[in-house]
């Protein structure tokens, strides 16, 4: 029986429809778009001025704070810009607007296809590469992986956890890149067992991709510590805390880090970004972007630069289709629905998605029938219903701490799952921001 | 059987004597001595419990006063100068006088004014919306049109006109708690004084971005054009990050700037109408608020 | 290009909804209704449509002129409701005591606690109850209305077997006598069952309910299960101490609405508690008390009335049995 996590999760149709299409390149445009505010926590500082002219993969933002990181040019060319542009929800963010003129990458940067084994670098130096490239995790919350690689000093990293899941459905970005390039992704996951001194790597891949398990167990066997577990499909699998307790049993504690059991989870995508940065000296300045859907006529999986708009990205697929109603950033279960279609991509965006009205349109909400379903379906063990219920009386964040509605890890098996169709995390997001932030202010008192 | 009927009612009896026993015990143990000056407070005080003061409800609000040593820094919105200069008085003290307030919307994005570009398909509750994105039209800045400020005014005083998509403020109900200024996420109601005779003068607009943009998501944005403020006589208008303010301390009613507003962003309510305009749709749905132009 | 949606994750949603769930439930209860119709005729289809229309009327009434609310009659929660009551009266029941029972179980037990989702209990269940409190002798009259099909009605006998125990063990008879005086056989009750209420005829047309309700995940088995297992236990216990005078767990279990209480009326999303804990506390309850006040009480059944008292448990049971959290412990500091 192959392994998954316990508690919760749901089974939301697949449609991987685009796992077949293999990437392509996307061509470089005229004008790149890029975001300063492309990872959790600070966004980087411009370090570029209009007029100025950059290459591909020079260093165009620094970053500001300790949680924070790199960004590079993806395009070469002139410097159009540095102004405050809609990101994809529309709110200002600054962007470096560049107008491309040919396609000079940076000399240090290898641009061969070989496959480069040898890691003769040291932790500390690996961090410093990770670091310089502005690589964040590919899994979706883009927090900056130098800073994850390397855990508080009174912590011991046991296990390296590279999620090659993809529990979301539609998006086949991280499937794609494991049959076409499992070596690297190895490689990269080697490098970062190597940065974190750890001996034991698990990879763990959803059992819907047997071609991904093949090709990357295969690569795999040229490491000895890496072992690669086949899992169950089950949704949300790729949730950090659901991976750990799949793999190996070990429940992350309320509030707590996955190092605090000694795992250090990384996506594919990012396992993949790391073997760029170290061994070719190259940058995250590109992502494979899955762009698909139902109503779609085309699935592709496009290795995008960062900052393409995307109505660009449309305009490849011939246009959004008349019945497109949603366009999401992500996939159809966390991703964030695009109110500005201009917005470009970022670092960690791993698919556009288009959905039709009859797919994603909100139902009427009815009365809780407490049919438990929410109660069912959510991984972390918490009582949707109840947090819901709490949060529109309003106020109660006592009462919303006790029943650890910061647990909840917003995967959205609960609104899913709802049979009267109540926009349970809709209003239990807000609430868990609202009650951290108290939990917050305490300790900082404190 | 008159037997039973015997037990039963002396049964009754003892047992409710117990029980009144039992309860008299218990209120005495855990009886808390209070001030008895914070009660007659409270009786003065209005028993909206809105949190308007800032305080928990009326009774944290009475007990705060009566510990103070000086209600100086203490106001009820709901009851105003009335109720303040009561409960001044119940505690022997000098009542501060404070100018009336009232809540005003700064936005004017009504359907017609404002394009949608967008629908938003979650929970309605402008918190909601606010935490996902920046609104469902071109504007960043102004009102949503969820209504939850209508939700948490307890005196009935904001109402959503789901015609035309943006709240209005009653100001005959309007107390002035500020409970809508502190739940609108997009912070576009300002408390403003009401002014001699309920006449005010002010911006209703909250857009930052510059001229162009501003114009393009919504026809009575303000786009910091500057005008306002060149033909104010009193220096009462500044222009800060493309939006004019008007400090309602230094305005002198003159309306000058209203006609120089090339977007009809700048509001003047309850002055008697000037022949030559007409009343638009506008006026004659709400009486209370009266656009000049 | 359509309006562009524009709302929170997740963007996908199950197609399952509230009137669904209940169509699900009539499904489930169409083979013990035929099979109520096969044995009772038109009486049968009587009873189910006073009760479905009555229910569905009284709701709408409310709704419409005394709360003023949106008219959710739609959701077809009613209905069920109506059938449920339907199929727990005895079959030679007059139509206004349906009316009746539909008034209590949708007007007082439903819509004055705020309708669908609010209710403490099992509107049918408290609509079946108030008429054996209210009507014993029309309750408990299981005479055999004209049938359309059978001929041989003399075949059945005016009581329910358990009625027919309680009685002769009143009247100072063992078990073995009673048995021997009347041919209970098991095959006979699991498929056609001698005497009972509408719906509870068949037990074999109610276990097809609970398959189809399992396959279609309406419902979850644990519910009927536990019941059934601890009425098994408990009176299997009982039973080997002393079989004179205690009956046996095969014939609790098919006989007295055991069946029809544990699969239809117990597993009400409503009036059972959410988290899987609190499903096993519930389900033990009623089996406990059921197999109690059929041994002990006055009722020779006694399914409705332990339902009804663990449906009180209900909102205790969801406040202090939580689901199992992911997250153990809180990290210090």
């Amino acid at each position: 029986m192959k392994r998954t996590f316990s508690i919760g999760g749901i089974h939301p149709q697949e449609n991987n429809l685009s796992r077949e299409a293999h990437i392509e390149t996307f061509p470089v445009l005229d004008v790149a778009y890029i975001s300063m505010a492309q990872h959790l926590g600070a966004p980087a500082e411009p370090v570029v001025q209009k007029g100025d002219k950059v290459k591909v993969g020079q260093v165009i933002g620094k970053p500001t704070g300790f949680i924070s990181t790199f960004v590079h040019s993806s395009v070469s060319g002139t410097v159009k810009a540095v102004e405050p542009k809609g990101d994809l929800a529309g709110n200002p963010v600054m962007h470096i607007v560049i107008d491309v003129e040919g396609d000079e990458w940076c000399e240090e940067i290898n641009r061969s296809k070989d496959i480069v084994r040898e890691i003769p670098f040291s932790s500390e130096e690996i961090l410093e590469k990770i670091k310089n490239a502005g690589v964040v995790g590919l899994g979706g919350a883009a927090f900056p992986t130098h800073v994850k690689l390397n855990p508080p000093k009174d912590k011991k990293a046991e296990y390296l956890i590279i999620n090659g899941t993809e529990c979301e459905p539609y998006i086949t970005s991280d499937d794609r890149i494991m049959r076409e390039r499992p070596d690297e992704i190895v490689i990269g996951a080697a490098i970062m067992m190597k940065a974190l001194k750890v001996d034991k790597c698990y990879i763990g891949i959803e059992e819907n991709k047997p071609e991904a398990i093949v090709s990357i167990t295969r690569a795999a066997s040229h490491y000895p510590d890496m072992k690669v577990v086949a899992l169950k499909k089950k949704y949300p699998q790729g949730g950090e805390k659901q991976l750990i307790a799949a793999l190996t049993g070990r429940k992350v504690p309320s509030l707590a880090l996955p190092i605090e059991v000694g795992a250090v989870v990384q996506n594919v995508g990012t396992s993949l970004a790391v073997y760029e940065a170290v061994q070719k000296n190259k940058p995250l300045i590109d992502n494979v972007v899955t762009v698909t859907g139902n109503c779609v006529p085309q699935h592709r999986n496009f290795l995008v630069r960062v900052g393409t708009p995307f109505s660009k990205i449309l305009n490849a697929i011939g246009g959004a289709p008349s019945d497109a109603a949603k366009f999401v950033s992500g996939g159809p279960m966390m991703g964030k629905a695009v109110a500005n279609i201009e917005a470009s991509t970022l670092k960690a965006t791993s698919a556009l998605l288009l959905l039709t009205e009859a797919e994603t349109k909100r139902k009427e909400e009815g009365n809780c029938i407490r049919c438990g379903n929410c109660i069912d379906a959510c991984p972390m063990g918490l009582e949707p219903y109840l947090l819901n219920k709490l949060s529109r009386i309003g106020g109660m964040y006592d009462e919303l701490e006790k029943e650890k509605i910061h647990d909840c890890i917003e995967c959205g098996c609960c609104l899913y799952s709802c049979p009267a169709h109540i926009p349970l995390l809709d209003i239990i997001r807000v609430s868990k921001a609202e009650v951290m932030n108290i939990m917050r202010n305490r300790s900082v008192k404190k | 059987m008159i037997t039973t009927i015997i037990y039963t009612i002396v049964c009754l009896v003892v047992l409710g004597l117990l029980f009144s026993v039992v309860l008299y015990l218990v209120a005495q143990m855990f009886k808390v001595e209070e001030d008895p000056r914070v009660d007659i407070v409270e009786s003065l005080l209005p028993g909206a419990n809105c949190g308007g003061c800032g305080l928990a409800g009326c009774h944290a609000f009475a007990e705060d006063v009566v510990k103070a040593s000086s209600i100086g820094s203490f106001y009820c919105p709901v009851g105003g100068d009335a109720v303040m200069e009561k409960i001044a008085t119940a505690l022997g003290q000098e009542a501060v006088k404070t100018e009336p307030r009232v809540a005003v919307i700064k936005c004017h994005g009504t359907f017609d004014n404002r394009a949608k570009t967008n629908c938003f398909d979650g929970y309605a509750s402008c918190k909601v919306m606010a935490s996902l994105y920046s609104g469902d039209t071109g504007c960043k800045y102004g009102c949503l049109g969820k209504g939850d400020c209508v939700s948490v005014c307890k005196f009935d005083a904001i109402h959503l006109d789901e015609k035309r998509g943006i709240v209005e403020v009653d100001e005959e109900k309007c107390v002035a708690c500020g409970a809508c200024v502190k739940v609108c996420p997009k912070s576009i109601i300002e408390l403003r004084p009401k002014g001699p005779k309920n006449r005010r003068v002010y911006v209703s607009c909250s857009n930052k971005d510059k001229g162009a943009i501003a114009r393009k998501a919504c026809s009575v944005s303000c786009i910091g054009c500057g005008k306002c403020a060149k033909v104010c006589a009193f220096e009462a208008i500044t222009i800060e990050n493309n939006l004019a303010y008007i400090d309602a301390s230094k305005c002198k009613l003159c309306r000058k700037c209203i006609d120089e507003c090339p977007t009809n962003a700048i509001w003047a309510v309850n002055f008697p109408l000037k022949v030559a305009v007409t009343p638009n749709k506008v006026e004659v749905q709400n009486p209370v608020v009266k656009n000049e132009n | 290009m359509a309006r562009l949606l524009v709302s929170g994750a997740p963007h996908l949603h199950v197609k399952e909804n509230t009137q669904s769930l209940m169509r699900d439930v009539l499904i489930a209860l169409a083979p013990s209704l035929l099979v109520s119709i096969y044995f009772f005729g038109f009486s049968a289809i009587k009873l189910v449509l006073v009760g479905v229309i009555s229910c569905v009327l009284v709701e709408y009434l409310i709704q419409k002129f005394i709360m003023k609310t949106k008219v959710t009659v739609n959701d077809l929660s009613a209905t069920v409701t109506g059938c449920l009551l339907a199929l727990n009266l005895p079959p030679s029941s007059p139509w206004w005591l349906v009316v009746i029972g539909a008034i209590v179980a949708i007007g007082i037990v439903k819509m004055t606690f705020g309708g669908l989702g609010q209710n403490i209990f099992n509107p049918a269940l408290v609509g079946r109850v108030f008429l054996l409190i209210s009507f014993p002798t029309l309750m408990t009259d299981w005479t055999i209305p004209e049938s359309w099909f059978r001929t041989d009605v003399d075949a059945f006998t005016g009581a329910t077997p358990l009625g027919i125990a309680k009685e002769g063990l009143a009247a100072g008879l063992t078990l073995p006598e009673i048995f021997a005086a009347n041919e209970f056989t098991f095959r006979e009750m699991f498929f056609i069952k001698a005497g009972g209420s509408v719906g509870e005829i068949s037990a074999l047309a109610l276990i097809l309910g609970f398959v189809y309700l399992l396959i279609r995940r309406v419902i979850k088995p644990h519910i009927p299960l536990i019941i059934v297992g601890t009425i098994a236990v408990m009176t299997g216990i009982f039973n080997l101490i002393n079989p004179e005078i205690y009956t046996g767990p095969l014939f609790n279990i098919f006989t007295g609405g055991v069946l029809l209480g544990s699969i239809f009326m117990a597993t009400d999303y409503v009036t059972s508690p959410m988290s899987v804990k609190g499903i096993v506390i519930y389900s033990i309850g009623i089996g406990v008390i059921t197999v109690l006040i059929r041994y002990f009480g006055a009722y020779p059944e006694g399914i409705s009335f332990a339902i009804l008292i663990m449906n009180t448990t209900v909102p205790l049971l969801n406040k202090y049995c939580k689901p199992w959290r992911y997250a153990k412990e809180v990290k210090n500091g």
